[in-house]
Order: structure tokens, then sequence, then C-alpha cells
């Protein structure tokens, strides 16, 4: 299992938790187990096509999957996944 | 109006807002150091966005906030809560610190240097790099904060690190502090109504700290009421906790700012990202305007009230906020991560 870290403006999904162990074997994978998981998260991260929103990066570790496979992007067991939301306010 | 107004002057004379409304708005030509650049920002109309409407009589127009020295809408209420804190002798032998999502401490760092008064500041370590390098140019020195905690996080650490060392630190805490509305009540607004020579009917534009559209909306409501109207003035937040507007607020998913105060508005406006992103792209491409999000989704709001008033046949004269450039944001995360300058 993965590590996801949940930023704070999606951890009404989560039951509060800033950190959820979540299974997959790529990013898209584990997107859709997080949702299996914890319904209504997934909309949030993507958008009706299935692909990130464009407001939302996914680091693996410290690399941003769109310079690494995009949602095909393979993860291992300890790998922390990173969902990091935009800077809000002045 | 036109006929209210000489009515009013037939009987009274002008009221100070009337004579307020006729005076022109100067930009100062030279000035003594770099703050005295600070403000009287010029309106520029959006005719292209206009055309949409169909010559309904209503009005677009936008503040160019980024004609400020450093570059955003902050240098405002940075100067202001600098003065103030200086006036009152809060800042001797001290450095300011504060948390802020970028702009706020460019502002900062800005004021700082000229006026000799060094500055600390806190920001989520996912800021724009650009962002990063501009303050740092400026000789403030940045603590991060963790970047899943948002702009939320920024301000929980500044407060620690002031309640752990009070003797080094002023936090003039830009989300409570009276001077950052003020900046906008005595500048922003009082420019806006000379610049529209009183015409403004609907103030629109959004929540970082909620300075500029709570000091602004203040003043604009006494102004009008003063020349016996009303000016509408609406809020606009992101639609959702996790949004792409940067500088922007959601209050539902956020600590509200002390300063935020909902008697002065008169609705809010829910904005999605992607249709403030798409503004934009717009802005550059039609109206010559290069922009940041905040200022794509102030003007996507800005339309929505102008579509509302041309579908009921009303004019209007709207007004909203530029408030940084495009070019702030524009290096894309690949040139950051394997570039440097």
């Amino acid at each position: 299992m993965a590590t996801v870290r949940i930023p704070t403006p999606l951890r009404k999904y989560t039951e509060g938790k800033d950190e959820v162990s979540v299974s997959g074997s790529s990013i898209r994978e584990l997107l859709d187990n997080l949702d299996g998981s914890y319904a209504g998260i997934g909309e949030r991260i993507r958008d009706d096509k299935g692909e990130v929103r464009r407001f939302v990066n996914i680091f693996v570790k410290d690399e941003d999957i769109r310079f690494l496979d995009g949602l095909d992007t393979k993860i291992s067991d300890n790998d922390e996944i990173s969902i990091i939301p935009a800077i809000a306010g002045g | 109006m036109t006929a209210r107004l000489l009515d009013l002057r037939d009987h009274a004379g002008p009221t100070g807002a009337e004579q307020l409304a006729q005076q022109a708005l100067v930009r100062p030509k030279r000035v003594d150091r770099v703050t005295g650049l600070i403000g009287n920002t010029p309106l520029v109309r959006l005719h292209t966005l206009e055309q949409e409407l169909a010559g309904a009589g209503v009005e677009l127009w936008a503040k160019c906030e980024f004609a400020n020295p450093a570059g955003s809408v902050k240098d405002r209420p940075a100067l202001r809560i600098i003065e103030d804190a200086l006036a009152r002798g809060d800042l001797a032998g001290k450095r300011l610190i504060d948390s802020t999502s970028g702009n706020t401490g460019i502002a900062y760092s800005m004021v700082g240097a000229a006026l000799g008064i060094p500055i600390s500041l806190v920001m989520p370590e996912n800021v724009s790099e650009p962002r990063k390098q501009v303050t740092r140019a400026y000789g403030t020195e940045l603590i991060f904060s963790d970047p899943m905690e948002g702009s939320d996080g920024a301000i929980l650490l500044a407060r620690e690190l002031v309640r752990q060392h009070p003797d080094r630190y002023y936090y003039p805490n830009q989300y409570a502090n009276p001077s950052n509305p003020l900046a906008h009540y005595h500048g922003t607004a009082v420019e806006i109504w000379q610049q529209t020579r009183g015409r403004i009917s609907h103030f629109v534009t959004g929540i970082g700290t909620s300075g500029t559209v709570v000091g602004t909306s203040r003043r604009l409501h006494e102004l009008g009421r003063a020349v016996g109207r009303d000016v509408r003035c609406v809020a606009m937040q992101p639609d959702d906790g996790m949004h792409g507007l940067e500088g922007l607020k959601h209050l539902p998913s956020s600590l509200v700012p002390e300063i935020y105060d909902a008697s002065v508005l008169d609705d809010t406006i829910w904005m999605p990202t992607d249709e403030g992103w798409d503004m934009t792209d717009r802005l550059a491409s039609t109206e010559g305007l290069f922009v940041g999000h905040s200022s794509g989704a102030n003007v996507a709001a800005a339309l929505r009230v102008a579509r509302e008033l041309a579908a009921a046949g009303a004019p209007g004269v709207i007004v909203t906020v530029l408030c940084d450039r495009g070019d702030r944001y524009f290096q894309p995360l690949e040139w950051e991560k394997h570039y440097v300058w």
C-alpha cells in the first residue's frame, strides 16, 4: 500500500485524516481505489473525462506526475503520494 | 444621475462625494522614493468583452493594480500596514514577519527595502518559484510551511514563530490588521470614484485576505449614499476549497480573516477555476492584458454581473481589479525544475 497525503480541503472526504493508505500499481489505479474507499474525493481530483484537473498537482515522492508518465506513472508499495492544492489567500 | 446631481447642487451646493467625483486623478511625474509610486493606478476599459453585451449600455472597467511598483494590489496594504506600525513604534528593533502566498510578501519586501525595515516571510513551500526569487532579491528572509496545509498552514506557522520569539518579530497579520482594508478605503475606493466621475454602479472583486473587497466596498457604499444612490458591491470566491485561483480564498473551508465584514457585501459569486483560467487567457489574447489567474477570475465575475444587467436591459458601470501581471506565474514547473536564472 502506498501512503497518500491528503490536503486540507479534501479531508472532509477522509474523515479528517491527513494520510491514508491505498493500494494500486499506477496513479490511475490508486485514484480509482481512493475514490472507492472515500466516495466523492475522485471528482475533486479528476474531471469527467478522467483527466487530473488542470489545477491539481500530484507528486510521487518529489516529482510531479506531469513530468513522469501522468496517470500511468508506476508506483511501489512504500511510495509517498501527495495531492497538492493551490495556494489560497493573500 | 446627472439630473439628480444638478438638482442637489441647485439647492445645497455639491456634496463632498460630488466634489470628489469632479476631481481628476493625477499620477505623480516624479516622487521622493519608490513608495510614492504606490496607488493612483489607471482604469482600463474592456471593450472586447463589452462587445458581447451588444450595446446594452453596460461599461466594464478594470483597475490596473499591476501598475504598482512591486507589481500587485498588495503594495497598498503593505505600505499602509508598515506606515501605521512605524507610527505606533511597533517595529522598533524588530523584523516584520507575516504569512503570505506571495504578492503581499513581494510588497512588504519592496517597502521594507525602501524604508530600511528587515522582513521575514512565511509561505507554503509550493508558492511559485519566481515569487520566492523576487522576494529574496529584495533581501527578505523566507520560511516555508507545509504545502499540504495551504495558506492556513503559513498563518499558523507565523503565529508559532512570533509566540516563540516575541522580541525578534513584529507580526502585523494582514488577515486581521485594520490598516489592510483602510488602504483601500482611503485609496482604491476614492480613486475609482474619481476615475468614473462618480458613475460606478457595481464593484466586483475576489477575496484573498478580503482587504480589497471590504475596504473598497465600505467606502463606495458611503460615497454612493452621499449622492443618494446605491453602489452594489459583489465579492467573488472560488467555488471549492480545492481550486486553482492562486491568491483567492474559499472561506467556507478556510480560517475566516478577522477583517472580513460580510455586511458591506451585497452578494457573492462562486467562481469555478476553469472559468477564471479561461478568462485569463481571453484577456491576454483579446484585450492585450496578460494578468494573473485571480485577475481573470475577477473579470469573469464582473462579466457575469454585466450579462445580468444587459439581460435586464439595465445600464451600468462595472469596475473590477487586475491584481497582478501574468508573468509573475508564467514560468512552468518544468522550467523551474530544470533551469536556474
